[in-house]
């Protein structure tokens, strides 16, 4: 009963989606006034659009939590004896479910936008919200006719076919729900977008209210990632954290794009510039959101993830894209001509410098599209089969990452307008010379290979350019330093995010960077052999059996010797599930935080010599660390009083009070 | 600065970032595309030695076997089918979880010159029933897997004759 429930109400909910893309639209075009009732009708359409799809997606998580193998979807992933956790996050494992996640979280940021948008104007929130219901309305649509998460299956089975265990992992539980906050964030952006085409204006309040929602979808997709990468690194036991693969492209190119539209919303919002620009922004990044859930639904591409290869699903899809997509450029086309620009400013100056940035990212982000999407065309239409590897992702990105690392330094140190160049480098001196340092004694000292080095050299440089920019701001060392403490704490929280998010970027590097000089052994053991690899020495103590709620398996136990002292042990696993007959690498890390040693076994030969690998990873958890930080970054951002909902009506209201008593 | 001259130099920009990132696609895909080829390409075509390529097919039943190199390493050599051809492919380090014999596998690697294959990459996939596109199309094309039918069963994967010698997709001991 609770499942036909869900689908029930999964049908109201597009009959609501359906209802919150026409009558607003309708409404808003019969203007302010004759279509107030109208536009009325988006809020609570959308509220009770998000009501219903959630009910439904409680009852599908109910169905998983019960076990109930009735239902298809939980028979095809879920199992009787896997613990509580995966069975609720099971929800979203499987394509049915994931897909119902994405509707969730479409229906939530409508339901947002309804219910926090108290201050916009009521035409751009009626057209705001009729594009995000029409958006809804494609993928209920999709979700109910392709991909029902809530058939059922007869007979009844006596136990389920358990989920894929590479997925059954915390890292890996919840990468979904941060991945599609972020992609499907940016459906705000392009909801936004769209709806000021259609009102034929942009201004600065425009890019006050897109900026928010934009921060809020990067930071979720910026965790997905991180969550994504920390999952491959220990999970896959491959021993690196990033593999170009087309799936991890898929969620980069947005995230690349959507970092963009993050700054040059800014340009908007300070100075009414680089309007159209950002408009077209937003609807790419948007567009590569869903070219992202196309490749990964499809299985069109050769991907590690390929898990749905249903032509009939990637036909939808791409008709949902195709319609998205062609439909927003149309409008684009016909509309943008019509914004006119506003701010003039020179070439060096803050917004000259956000161009740059601007540049760079979209650069990078269409090499990553060439890459990811050249061996499909090949294949379409010379029947060639091409891999593009990471070679050529390293080839082309780091390139236009050079720059974009040397000008984000600078970038925050100019005024708006009209900037001095060499004002803003000279107070990078000190910053420039102990990277100067950094570099010769690395090179002379420690290593030789040009890559890392230049890797460390520009992290310490953005680390050391966003320590600068606060110093100067609290003017460090040139007043007191309670003066200087107070003016840090008077800092708008908008620009302590950024400066967070800008040194993070740094230490993320430090530690990508890191993988470029970490040595690695492949070695057959024995029990009681020893091997090195970095400073460390491991002793192989042999295998022992182990078994878990859902799987056997064997461990390796290898130690830790630091002077003759044993000093830790680490247990990489081998396991087996039956249920699946699949089996996994459990990597054993132990990590000081500066530095992590990751081991893995693989098979025993016939003489009982075991393959053991090891990596040395010096300064690895900085990845992640650093993913971390963006993201806080990206928060304290968002809690800036500016663009805080409602703040400024707020000050509108209190710069209107006095007008009554003149 | 004029509106003119403005938008002039973001012209400029535009134009200097995409001319890069051409140029800098171009160079990177002439030294690192890896072409897929299937065992019986292979037979044909005449791959230089050295090149890095990918190879695919199924793992041969029986044809795994294990060996210490002097330098104390596992080196594992296998023999990769797609039922019309075969090639012996080596490879030193930890296989994937999935390697198994009657699998569908990729290597990346390239040709020795005594004509096996020295993979420095293995991959398989995340799910024993996925079948690498790469691999059910080279199936397909040496006649041995029609569309719509499920792939043959893993262990008639070494005594497989090719289609086209008057072979079927079945066993034929």
């Amino acid at each position: 009963m609770i499942p036909e429930l869900g689908h029930f109400a999964l049908v109201l909910a597009l009959l609501l989606a359906g209802a919150q893309a026409i009558l607003p639209l309708v409404g808003a075009a019969r203007g302010e006034r004759r279509g107030a009732l109208l536009m009325a009708t988006g809020p609570s359409a959308a509220i009770g659009q998000t009501l219903f799809v959630a009910l439904s997606f409680s009852c599908l998580m109910w169905s998983f939590a019960v076990s109930d193998f009735s239902v298809e979807n939980v028979y095809r992933n879920s199992h009787s004896l896997k613990p509580m956790l995966y069975k609720l996050t099971g929800t979203w494992g499987s394509h049915e479910g994931s897909m119902l996640l994405w509707v969730l979280i479409l229906a939530l940021c409508s339901g947002a936008v309804a219910a926090f948008g108290r201050n916009l104007p009521a035409t751009l929130k009626a057209r705001v919200l009729a594009v995000l219901g029409m958006i809804a309305t494609g993928f209920i649509l999709f979700t109910l006719l392709t991909s029902n998460p809530f058939n059922r299956v007869w007979p009844l089975p006596e136990d389920g076919q358990d989920l894929n265990p590479l997925l059954q992992d915390p890292g890996l539980a919840f990468h979904p729900p941060f991945l599609y906050l972020g992609y499907v964030g940016t459906a705000v952006a392009f909801a936004f977008a769209c709806a000021a085409l259609i009102e034929g204006r942009v201004d600065a309040a425009w890019g006050r209210w897109v900026r928010p929602w934009t921060l809020a979808a990067w930071c979720a997709l910026t965790l997905g990632i991180g969550l994504g990468s920390w999952w491959a690194y220990y999970e896959l036991g491959w021993g690196g954290f990033w593999f170009w693969d087309p799936v991890e492209n898929a969620s980069l190119m947005p995230w690349l794009l959507a970092t963009a539209l993050l700054h040059s919303a800014i340009v908007v919002e300070k100075r009414e510039a680089l309007k159209v620009w950002t408009i077209l922004l937003a609807i790419l990044t948007f567009s590569l959101s869903l070219l992202g859930t196309f490749l990964v639904r499809s299985g069109v591409l050769n991907s590690v993830h390929a898990f749905a290869n249903d032509p009939e699903r990637g036909v939808f899809i791409l008709m949902l894209l195709a319609a998205a997509v062609g439909g927003s450029l149309l409008l684009f086309a016909w509309r943008a001509p019509s914004l006119e620009p506003k701010g003039v400013f020179a070439p060096i100056s803050r917004e000259g410098a956000l161009v740059l940035n601007n540049l760079l990212l979209a650069t990078s982000c269409a090499v990553v599209f060439v890459g990811t999407l050249y061996p499909l065309f090949a294949d379409l239409m010379f029947g060639a089969k091409i891999t593009v590897g990471p070679p050529f992702f390293n080839a082309t990105v780091f390139p236009v990452f050079v720059p974009l690392l040397v000008a984000m330094a600078v970038g925050p140190l100019l005024p708006w307008k009209r900037a001095d160049l060499w004002a803003a480098l000279a107070r990078l001196k000190l910053a420039a010379g102990l990277v100067a340092a950094f570099a010769v004694i690395w090179l002379a000292l420690f290593d030789r290979t040009l890559l890392p080095a230049l890797g460390f050299a520009l992290a310490l440089w953005v680390v050391l350019a966003a320590a600068t920019d606060l110093a100067e701001r609290v003017k460090l060392g040139r007043a007191p330093l309670g003066e200087s403490l107070a003016r840090a704490r008077g800092l708008p929280r908008g620009v302590v995010g950024g400066i967070v998010a800008h040194a993070a970027v740094g230490i993320c590097l430090a530690g990508i960077a890191g993988k470029g000089i970490s040595p690695e052994r492949i070695t057959l053991m024995r029990p009681g052999e020893t091997t090195t690899v970095g400073p460390h020495t491991l002793r192989f103590d042999g295998k022992a059996d182990i078994t878990g709620p859902n799987w056997r398996g064997t461990e390796g136990r290898l130690t830790l010797v630091r002077d003759g002292q044993d000093v830790a042990v680490l247990r990489p696993e081998r396991r087996f599930y039956p249920v699946q007959r699949m089996s996994t690498t459990e990597a054993s890390i132990r990590t000081s935080g500066l530095a992590d040693l990751y081991a893995v076994i693989g098979e025993t030969s016939e003489d009982g010599a075991t393959v053991v690998r090891l990596h040395f990873n010096p300064l690895a958890p900085w990845i992640w660390v650093g993913t971390v930080l963006m993201a806080v970054g990206g928060l304290v951002s968002l809690s800036d009083r500016r663009l805080r909902v409602g703040a400024p009506a707020r000050r509108r209201r209190e710069a209107l009070a006095p007008a009554p008593a003149e | 600065m004029t509106r003119k001259k403005h938008r002039l130099w973001i012209v400029l920009l535009c134009g200097l970032g995409l001319g890069t990132a051409a140029a800098l696609t171009l160079t990177a895909f002439e030294d690192s595309l890896v072409f897929f080829h299937s065992p019986s390409d292979l037979a044909e075509k005449g791959i230089a030695p050295g090149r890095n390529i990918r190879i695919g097919g199924l793992v041969e039943a029986g044809s795994v076997s294990r060996s210490t190199t002097p330098d104390g390493k596992m080196q594992i050599a296998f023999r990769v089918s797609d039922g019309a051809a075969s090639l012996r492919v080596t490879y030193t380090g930890i296989l994937p979880d999935l390697f198994r014999e009657g699998q569908g596998v990729v290597a990346e690697g390239a040709l020795t010159p005594d004509g096996s294959f020295r993979a420095t990459q293995v991959l398989a996939r995340h799910d024993e029933t996925y079948m690498p596109p790469e691999v059910a199309d080279a199936l397909k094309r040496a006649g041995h897997w029609q569309p719509g039918e499920p792939p043959p069963p893993a262990r008639d994967w070494n005594t497989l004759r090719p289609a086209s010698a008057g072979g079927t997709s079945r066993l034929t001991n």
